[in-house]
């Protein structure tokens, strides 16, 4: 025994041990996300239930099962339960999905296994994705085009409605087309010419003849828009032509114009294949829509697009920052005190929370810095804010700050693995210091801010509580970059995948309608962030490949 | 102290070079790390197109002073020279002079070889490109010349561009010396050039020593003595900072006059 511990195979068992451990949590929680979030696309069958309960009340859900849990009969008993005394010590509790929000008192009910008297899979069922209330049940009776019912026969009225609801989505990528193209340039330009006016105006320049001009400007640009306006509205009566009859499992007949439909498909009457389509489907609306009803349904892209969005720019500010501070630290300061004594400082910087963080760039850089931003550059546009409330560019570098520190840190010991020989070689060819920096110091120790500079993103697309202050909104209506001049506008606010997944699973009216999409979305952000790191881990060792003179 | 009076007058008679012959003087050296002396009162003249040794025991300054030539020791913080040494008449410790048109003019290769992390290429012509050329006939030119002075384009010419870290260790001492010879220096200054290279590389190397000095005046610290005795003209015995002995390199081999020196020389301590 004691030459097995001096043999140190223990040691070996444990570090082992501790490295299979965070091996196992990693794995084990990617796959759990993974599995919860990505099991939410695939279409589940959809049974008809009959239910009697214990009021002898009989009605017929038409539903997924969403979630099933073992109750004990006690706890049920002691609810207030009656009629249990034959039954079993714990029994099975379904969590039904019956959607048809605006016709049922709550679209996810609990049933009791004992009172669903009959189960069965349900042919013919067709599942309706709605851009409002969410989905809908039931079995299809007639398709209308105006008030007219078509005359068509079972087989053909699915064919009917997908022609019809391909024509109608049509129609709404045309509005929508127009909304955000043409509609969207002329607000741009309406509001640009009120500022420009109210610039001239300020500078007391404002003459009769210029406000005449700004005038006739807009109203040109109005006349434009009625006339788009027209083409968006026919568009829209256009889409509303047809409409769907829905016999939902009341047995009432429902009417639903094919403008408020995004997709439909009978989950019971599909194949393993079609399932696979659909499910690679439903993802990839996931990661490429826009998000609905209070972030509950649809996608999730701005928020993709958002966190990429900052984090890169968080990135594009940090590395230089943080390179030339450690060039400063490592090369050029005295080596005293004074230098340690910053050097712990910027090293305890990373020990703060990041709240704080939060809290000082909304304080310095969006209200003093941006607030004079406004002063100077944008006064026609007062009192409402330009710079000076929270947006995407204030995010980045509030964040920027917060892992500065790593950033440094990585630099600097980079800079220091450098051997003085090759320092030596460059300033014995006649080269200054700063050209020596240039040309062999910074190129060698550049795998080493590449790390930095893959902590920081790391630690940056993970971050949210300082986000919340300092530009992050639950929804915004347009893209930090588009197709507007200057395209690129870092004063507007954004989605972010993290407070996505804080607004969805915590502030969300539909608590069980937000849960899968709280682990497709925490996944999703894991996957970001892989993704964003293993972007820089290829670029590193591809550096790393270049410069291995310190390896050998 | 330093004794040369009574040198055989048949020699060189260091003493007595005229200005025109003298690559480098170094007067009344004295080097101070911190409160430790490291060079007392160093003397001596460096003949024009010829190789010098300075050999001694480890630690007996012999690299302190070569690296006071281009001033390399400016780099070490806690470091103070006192006294002059002279490059044509110039005291290149007075505050006129650049540090960088100096080490261009000085040239050095270090103990170990340090091409940088670029291709063969681009390693030779650093320092011209740190000059500001820039034009692609001049700066292949030049690397040919080098590259042929350094005794490796025949080894290296088909594969110029590729990274310099795939030469054997020799063949990147060598590259060292032509990145340092591109530039055109007066001086080159070799730091126990080959005491990290194989017995061959070795050879190589002293050969190209040989042939170097036709251009370039050549100062090399050794601890080999035999290296000392096949590649020089004249050479410098020092011991604990200060030059103890400083003759033609046969005298000093044959019949070195002070005691320190016949004893490190035949092998006594050392």
């Amino acid at each position: 025994m004691g030459k097995w511990f001096k043999s140190g195979t223990p040691w070996i068992w444990m570090t082992g041990g501790a490295v299979s451990l965070s091996l196992i949590a990693v794995i084990g929680l990617i796959l759990l996300i993974g599995w919860r979030g990505l099991s939410f696309f695939w279409p589940a069958t959809v049974y008809e239930f009959s239910i009697e309960n214990q009021q002898a009340e009989k009605s017929v859900l038409i539903g997924e099962i969403y979630d099933t849990e073992h109750v004990l009969k006690q706890q049920l008993i002691d609810g207030g339960v009656t009629g249990l005394e034959d039954e079993a010590d714990s029994l099975d509790r379904f969590l039904l999905k019956i959607g048809n929000r605006e016709y049922v008192d709550l679209d996810f009910q609990w049933i009791l296994e004992t009172y669903i008297k009959d189960k069965k899979v349900a042919h013919d069922i067709v599942v309706f994705e709605r851009t409002k209330n969410g989905n809908f049940y039931g079995y299809l009776e007639a398709l209308k085009e105006g008030e007219q019912t078509l005359p068509l026969t079972k087989d053909q009225l699915i064919d009917e409605l997908h022609v019809r609801l391909d024509r109608a989505l049509e129609f709404r990528d045309k509005e929508h087309d127009l909304l955000t193209g043409d509609i969207g340039r002329i607000n741009n330009d309406l509001a640009n010419i009120r500022l420009e006016q109210r610039k001239v105006e300020l500078d007391g320049e404002l003459t009769e003849a210029k406000i005449a001009e700004f005038k006739a400007q807009s109203d040109a640009l109005r006349a434009e828009y009625l006339g788009l306006e027209n083409e968006l509205f026919g568009y829209r009566d256009q889409a509303k032509r047809d409409t769907v009859v829905v016999k939902d499992m009341t047995g009432r007949s429902v009417s639903m114009p094919l403008s408020y439909i995004l997709d439909f498909y009978q989950p019971n009457d599909m194949s393993f294949l079609q399932k696979i389509g659909h499910w690679l489907h439903q993802v990839y609306k996931f990661v490429h829509d826009d998000p609905r009803e209070a972030n509950t349904e649809g996608g999730v892209f701005p928020a993709i697009f958002g966190t990429v969005f900052m984090v890169m720019l968080m990135a594009v500010i940090v590395t230089p920052f943080g390179v030339v501070a450690a060039i400063y630290l490592h090369e050029y300061a005295g080596k005293n005190s004074i230098t340690k004594f910053i050097r712990i400082a910027v090293i305890n910087l990373s020990g703060v929370p990041s709240i704080v963080y939060g809290v000082f760039g909304l304080g310095f850089f969006v209200y003093i810095l941006g607030g004079s931003i406004d002063q100077l550059l944008y006064p026609e546009a007062l009192p409402s804010p330009t710079f000076g409330s929270p947006g995407v560019l204030w995010a980045a570098l509030t964040l920027a700050i917060l892992t500065l520190p790593v950033v440094i840190v990585s630099t600097e010991e980079g800079l220091s693995r450098i051997p003085s020989t090759l320092r030596e070689g460059s300033l014995a060819l006649g080269a200054t210091k700063s050209e020596t920096l240039w040309r062999i110091v910074i190129p060698m120790a550049s795998p080493a801010i590449m790390t930095g500079l893959i902590l920081a993103v790391a630690r940056a697309a993970g971050e949210v509580a300082p986000l919340m202050l300092v530009g992050v909104v639950k929804i915004a209506p347009t893209l930090p970059v588009d197709g507007n001049f200057p395209y690129l506008h870092l004063e507007r606010k954004f989605m972010h995948l993290g407070f996505h997944i804080y607004d969805v699973g915590f502030q969300s009216p539909n608590v069980e309608a937000a849960r899968p999409l709280v682990y497709a979305t925490s996944f999703l952000l894991v996957t970001v962030i892989i993704g964003l790191n293993l972007a820089a881990i290829a670029i590193r060792n591809n550096l790393r490949e270049k410069y291995r003179a310190l390896e050998h | 102290m330093i004794d040369l009076s009574n040198l055989n007058a048949k020699t060189n008679d260091l003493n007595t070079l005229t200005p025109e012959n003298t690559a480098l003087e170094i007067k009344n050296l004295d080097l101070f790390y911190g409160d430790k002396q490291a060079l007392h009162n160093v003397s001596m003249k460096i003949p024009k197109g010829k190789v010098t040794a300075f050999i001694g025991p480890s630690g007996c300054g012999k690299s302190t002073l070569l690296r006071c030539i281009n001033r390399m020791n400016d780099l070490v913080e806690i470091c103070r020279v006192d006294g002059n040494i002279e490059l044509q008449g110039i005291n290149i410790y007075d505050k006129s002079v650049d540090v960088a048109s100096l080490r261009r003019r000085i040239g050095m290769v270090f103990q170990r070889p340090n091409p940088f992390p670029k291709s063969i290429y681009e390693n030779v012509v650093y320092g011209l490109r740190l000059q500001g050329i820039n034009d692609r006939r001049t700066l292949d030119e030049a690397c040919e010349t080098s590259l042929r002075g350094a005794a490796l384009w025949n080894e290296v010419k088909d594969r110029l561009h590729d990274n310099a870290f795939g030469l054997s260790g020799g063949q990147q001492q060598r590259l060292v010396i032509a990145r340092a010879i591109a530039i055109g220096p007066e001086v080159l200054l070799l730091d126990e050039p080959t005491s990290a290279l194989d017995p061959i590389s070795t050879l190589t190397v002293e050969e190209l020593i040989t042939e170097l000095k036709k251009k370039f005046t050549v100062v090399i610290v050794t601890h080999n003595m035999q290296q000392a005795a096949r590649v020089s003209d004249q050479t410098a015995f020092m011991y604990m900072g200060k030059l103890i002995e400083y003759s033609d390199t046969n005298t000093l081999f044959t019949s070195p006059k002070q005691k320190q020196t016949e004893d490190y020389i035949t092998g006594r301590y050392g």
